[in-house]
């Protein structure tokens, strides 16, 4: 019991959202937003405490985000599941969070299946920013039909042991998928990012984009797998994971892989592990710019190209922010939580 | 007080000895040349103005402003009103011009104890800064040195020294790669930026940009030393005799 009131407002300036909040793991079906879902079209049943399912029919274009906020206060093994299904040329974008809210530890796993008919089109944003004793797994399946579209962005930014499985089927034709993910992880946290995309039809494009900067020992694994199936011509899939290792500590495991079975394809794949560029750091620093602030200068311009293609502007500006805050050091989570989604607002 | 006093200055690198013994002395309102072949020092020199740590001097000293250059750090240097232009400068992508120049600027206010620049003031310096080497006005938002043109990035440098306003400009080789044109609107930009109150040191190995840029003194820099310096009259005498008229007067005395 926690003895504190949370709050489950989410504090993104300008970010109105439809929210689907969950207190470790169990959804709170009073701070599901039936206001905003009543006289709209979007189907939402929740099945049981942990389950929930989004039903959006054809020709819907939401105008708000949806979000959903798990605020992991205490609890081993908690587990969400949740079944998307998206219907022909329609459009949505879900923000899905996890946010630690004290300092216990606990372990979650999610797992999203979603489904995008014809013509779809979804984007997908994951904030991660758990404490430094929890662990959190995510597994996400996107199956998509003719001519849908998935656009994802995932953003780790602290927690003890991290993973997330992305896999993608590329069922039909015209399909497309731009993944992109960015991590920055310190201390002695572990993230592991799995992506496995299957180019099950002809004329399908993917691309991945990741990228991470590691500070003191922190432990980074990138597994991009592309499959490019017989049938499947006329395929473009792109792969780029780049890191940036700060100390002599930090490790990155990065190891794209592709399988391709058709002559008719591009695809490129490509991974760097590196420092800051001492010449550009020096550049910076002939101008009066101190070697930290010519850091964060650095790193910040590294991370933005992740940003670029995002189109929820009051997220992205924030993001920026948050993104800022967290290579200065300034953002561990639990009371300092990124997005003050569970600030504390009453003692009781 | 002189501006810069070099004296006796000796640095190698990874043990290969570089500059052997460098007397320079620079005042207020002068403008010098530093001529020489290459791999002769020049550059080196430079560098160690600047505070690059991978050469090491093993002897002399540098005196900027009545203090001892070493016991500054390289951010220190550029607020002090040190500026090397780069001979190759570096591109930085991500990181915008806007960015740079309003971080650069407020952090050398910082450390003289000023308030940052007002956003308002500090656009309008940028566009008339631009105007020195006739940049075009979508300059701001460009990734610092980022698809520039050989031309671009030495304009570029001009241009931040003209935003930072330094007491004492280090241009190395900021002619080499250039045009006649972007050569005249370089030297038009670095003449704008001359004052008394102010020093230049060009380095070039070509007499061309000293018809553009005319020094009060010039110096051949040769095998690390400052071997022989003159009015711009001997840069004039170098390009019709060549370096090895030099090597063969050293040898002579």
């Amino acid at each position: 019991m926690s003895k504190v009131d949370i709050d489950f407002n989410c504090s993104i300036p300008n970010l109105h959202t439809i929210r689907i909040m969950q207190h470790n793991g169990v959804l709170i079906e009073q701070q599901i937003d039936q206001t905003l879902l009543k006289g709209s079209v979007i189907d939402l049943k929740t099945v049981g405490e942990k389950e929930i399912h989004i039903r959006i029919p054809n020709n819907v274009s939401l105008n708000l985000p949806l979000q959903m906020l798990n605020v992991l206060e205490q609890g081993q093994n908690l587990q969400t599941k949740a079944v998307i299904e998206i219907g022909h040329n329609s459009k949505v974008q879900l923000i899905h969070c996890d946010d630690s809210f004290g300092t216990q530890a606990t372990s979650s796993l999610n797992r999203i299946d979603v489904y995008l008919s014809e013509n779809a089109s979804f984007d997908y944003y994951k904030m991660e920013n758990i404490n430094n004793e929890s662990s959190l797994s995510t597994e996400v399946n996107f199956h998509l039909s003719q001519g849908a579209n998935l656009t994802t962005y995932g953003f780790s930014l602290n927690g003890k042991k991290i993973c997330n499985t992305l896999n993608i089927f590329l069922n039909e034709p015209y399909a497309q998928a731009n993944l992109n993910g960015l991590y920055l992880m310190d201390k002695q946290q572990e993230i592991e990012t799995i992506v496995n995309v299957n180019h099950k039809a002809e004329m399908c494009h993917s691309s991945q984009l990741f990228k991470g900067i590691l500070d003191d020992t922190a432990h980074a694994t990138f597994l991009g797998h592309v499959n490019v199936g017989y049938g499947a011509k006329g395929t473009e899939a792109m792969q780029i994971n780049k890191n940036i290792l700060l100390t002599d500590k930090a490790k990155v495991n990065t190891r794209p892989f592709l399988e391709i079975y058709n002559d008719d394809v591009k695809c490129s794949h490509g991974s760097t592990i590196g420092q800051l560029d001492d010449e550009a750091l020096f550049y910076l620093r002939s101008r009066g710019i101190s070697m930290l602030s010519a850091k964060m200068l650095l790193m910040y311009a590294f991370c933005q190209e992740v940003l670029t293609t995002s189109n929820i502007e009051p997220l992205k500006e924030s993001l920026e922010q948050i993104i800022k805050m967290r290579l200065a050091g300034e953002l561990s989570a639990c009371e300092n939580c990124a997005f003050q989604c569970s600030a504390a607002h009453k003692p009781i | 007080m002189a501006l810069l006093e070099i004296k006796d200055l000796c640095a190698s690198i990874k043990g290969k000895q570089i500059l052997t013994g460098v007397n320079l002395k620079i005042n207020k309102g002068e403008v010098h040349a530093i001529m020489g072949p290459n791999g002769n020092g020049k550059s080196t020199l430079a560098s160690i103005i600047a505070g690059k740590d991978i050469f090491e001097v093993t002897k002399g000293e540098i005196i900027y402003q009545g203090q001892n250059l070493f016991d500054l750090s390289v951010e220190a240097r550029a607020a002090e009103g040190i500026f090397l232009g780069f001979q190759y400068p570096v591109e930085i992508p991500g990181v915008s011009i806007k960015n740079f120049m309003m971080t650069a600027i407020n952090e050398q206010r910082k450390y003289k104890g000023l308030d940052p620049i007002n956003a308002i003031e500090f656009m309008k310096l940028m566009q008339q800064r631009q105007k020195v080497v006739e940049m075009t006005s979508d300059l701001a938002n460009r990734s610092v040195n980022e698809g520039f043109s050989g031309g671009e990035k030495k304009k570029n440098e001009i241009f931040q020294m003209a935003m930072l306003n330094p007491t004492l400009s280090i241009l190395d080789e900021t002619d080499s790669g250039l045009d006649i044109d972007a050569l005249r609107i370089v030297a038009n930009g670095v003449n704008a930026l001359r004052s008394k109150d102010n020093a230049i040191v060009v380095i070039t190995h070509y007499q061309r940009l000293l018809d553009y840029i005319v020094p009060d003194v010039v110096h051949v820099l040769y095998e690390g030393k400052i071997v022989k310096s003159g009015t711009k009259e001997l840069a004039l005498e170098l390009e019709e005799k060549g370096y090895e008229w030099i090597g063969k007067e050293l040898k002579n005395t």
